[in-house]
């Protein structure tokens, strides 16, 4: 009964993911539908004599009614052919192929670093609770949140690149690099992303274990004189197991908005670059496609999260 | 209000002191500048020096004006949008926790359905469809910081919506006005009070971001996301101009998160001793 239950509530979640990113990629269809003009006028620019602009509309399929236009382009996406950028007229996936991958590096390093750091750090504020530690994280975190991305990343530039020159200031990355200099190339993009998501994860993380030490259950094994350690391993970490599992993959969906400012403030050739000279260009299917790989990856964290915390937590095993 | 204010700890003094005085410099500033905004008065990125205390920037104008300037542009453009968002985000949480039913289900699946994004993606994907202006810049803003708002409302609302006051004003007859503004927004005004801070630093880091990306507030006017942009190459001849105005914004931040803090802070305080 229990089992088939977990099982139910696991799918349940899922199809409501798979109901979202339908959603998603709506919104991001219809997003970029609602300018005046169509691609057909975008790309022949303002000069364009009505007749050319009707003989390319003809070509693109563009008098098609909007949802069958949709669903063709869902189900491209699905295949992996993302269509041709207006910009250059060059396959969106070509674009793509490098850059996903440097975004994904960049990404997962900085998390690598940040995660294990920010959730010790997080959980040391918490367990000092009030005492010199505690303040002076709780401080530095809150300095951090408020600090724009660029900020910390134009500090780091300044004295890591040009005052010290112990790293290079352009991040190129190429693949013919050994991954060392891969590492070194991008060390501060992600020094700076490490920094700006920790100062988040640290914050929650504090929070729930400080939620689950004020439970009951804690002070009755308290009163009864466990030790602090048995406390904290047998009644309080289970517990916050759950939390803190969410908190991480919330810092890794955090990561894919701090990844756009980063990228444009070392000149780093990812996705986020990409996708900020598509907008500035309005290169329409370059944007839909970058928006709905971000947005995606976005939604599965959170999808990825919700399952999680069905599953390491008995509570949330009740129906809603 | 000045009982509230003697009893913050001595974090939200500091940053009540730290949003004054930005507030004070950003708007009486430019009138005590001796240069104006658009003028070229000296050299390109010249070193802070006694006639300009804080340099020059990418064609010669004082920085210190500029940032003046500027940090007034974001708090303008970022209070606009905030206040935007809880007139249209506020009302719909309070009428969803009333009315309920399909009402409810409706918005709040919609406001699922916008937050299912990252909220700087939905904001480049709108802004390269309505092109970039200030309009369309506070719109974005707007509806991203609606949706928070709106669940907040929605969840405190919901909490007050079925207390005993509200029965008997239910019973009394009273119309959905009498409901909104008597009973329901007075007693959600604090709760409301400490997310329109961090909202509003929200908004000003965003519209700052989006500008330092090219995409928000545009030439010939700026804030101060787009000095940096402006001033990004003197970074690698080891001036500071890109980063002044980056710290002018980090203070506002620090200053109204130091004063949400403590608010906090304080009501956790009053609600142990309940």
């Amino acid at each position: 009964m229990q089992k088939t239950s977990i099982t139910g509530l696991v799918l349940k979640r899922l199809t409501s993911g798979l109901v979202t990113l339908v959603l998603v990629s709506l919104m991001v269809f219809a997003g970029t539908e609602i300018l005046p003009g169509d691609v057909a006028e975008a790309i022949l620019g303002q000069q364009a004599t009505a007749e050319s602009v009707q003989v390319l509309r003809d070509k693109l399929g563009l008098e098609r009614p909007a949802i069958v236009r949709y669903f063709e382009w869902l189900w491209n996406f699905a295949q992996g052919d993302l269509g041709r950028s207006l910009a250059s007229g060059r396959e969106i996936s070509s674009l793509l192929s490098g850059r996903l991958g440097n975004t994904f590096f960049l990404a997962l390093t900085a998390a690598a670093i940040a995660i294990p750091i920010s959730v010790l750090l997080g959980l040391l504020a918490a367990l000092y609770e009030d005492k010199l530690v505690d303040k002076g994280i709780t401080i530095s975190t809150l300095i951090f949140v408020s600090t724009p991305d660029f900020l910390i990343g134009y500090l780091l530039l300044l004295w890591g690149a040009v005052k010290l020159g112990w790293f290079p200031a352009l991040s190129r990355m190429s693949s013919s690099m050994s991954f060392g200099d891969q590492l070194h190339v991008i060390a501060m993009p992600c020094l700076t992303l490490a920094l700006v998501v920790s100062a988040h994860t640290m914050r929650l993380t504090r929070a729930a274990i400080l939620q689950v030490m004020s439970q009951p259950y804690v002070e009755m094994a308290e009163l009864k004189g466990a030790s602090r350690k048995r406390i904290i391993l047998k009644h309080a970490f289970p517990n916050a197991l759950s939390p803190v599992l969410n908190i991480v993959l919330l810092t890794l969906a955090y990561l894919i908005v701090g990844v756009v400012v980063v990228e444009a403030v070392f000149n780093y050739s990812g996705m986020g670059r990409l996708m900020i000279d598509a907008v500035s260009t309005r290169d329409m299917p370059l944007v839909q496609a970058c928006g709905l790989i971000f947005a995606s990856v976005y939604v599965l964290l959170n999808l990825t999260a919700d399952i999680l915390s069905i599953l390491t937590n008995p509570r949330r095993r009740r129906p809603i | 209000m000045i009982k509230v204010i003697r009893n913050f700890d001595i974090g939200a003094k500091i940053g009540l002191v730290l949003l004054i005085l930005f507030l004070t410099i950003v708007f009486l500033g430019p009138m005590m500048s001796p240069y104006s905004e658009v003028e070229i008065v000296g050299d390109v990125w010249e070193s802070p020096n006694t006639s300009f205390w804080l340099g020059t920037d990418h064609v010669g104008r004082d920085l210190l004006t500029r940032i003046f300037t500027g940090g007034r542009m974001t708090v303008v453009v970022a209070l606009i949008a905030t206040c935007g968002a809880f007139l249209v985000g506020c009302p719909l949480g309070i009428a969803s926790a009333v009315i309920g039913g399909w009402f409810d289900l409706l918005v709040t699946r919609a406001v699922d359905a916008v937050m299912a994004f990252p909220g700087l993606i939905l904001a480049l994907i709108v802004l390269s469809a309505i092109g970039t202006s200030i309009p369309a810049l506070i719109f974005v803003i707007m509806v991203l910081d609606s949706t928070t708002v709106y669940r907040l409302t929605r969840a405190v609302a919901a909490d007050i919506a079925v207390m005993n006051y509200i029965e008997v004003a239910r019973l009394r007859g009273e119309n959905m006005r009498w409901f909104l503004f008597k009973e329901i927004l007075p007693n959600v005004a604090p709760t409301l009070l400490t997310e329109f801070g961090l909202r509003f630093v929200y908004s000003a880091i965003m519209i700052s971001s989006l500008s330092f990306l090219g995409l928000g507030i545009q030439p010939p006017y700026a804030d101060l996301g787009g000095m940096v942009k402006e001033n990004a190459m003197a970074i690698s001849f080891g001036r500071s101009a890109p980063i002044l105005p980056a710290v002018a914004l980090a203070l506002l931040a620090i200053g109204v998160n130091l004063i949400v803090d403590g608010l906090l802070r304080h009501r956790a305080k009053l609600d142990q001793y309940k």
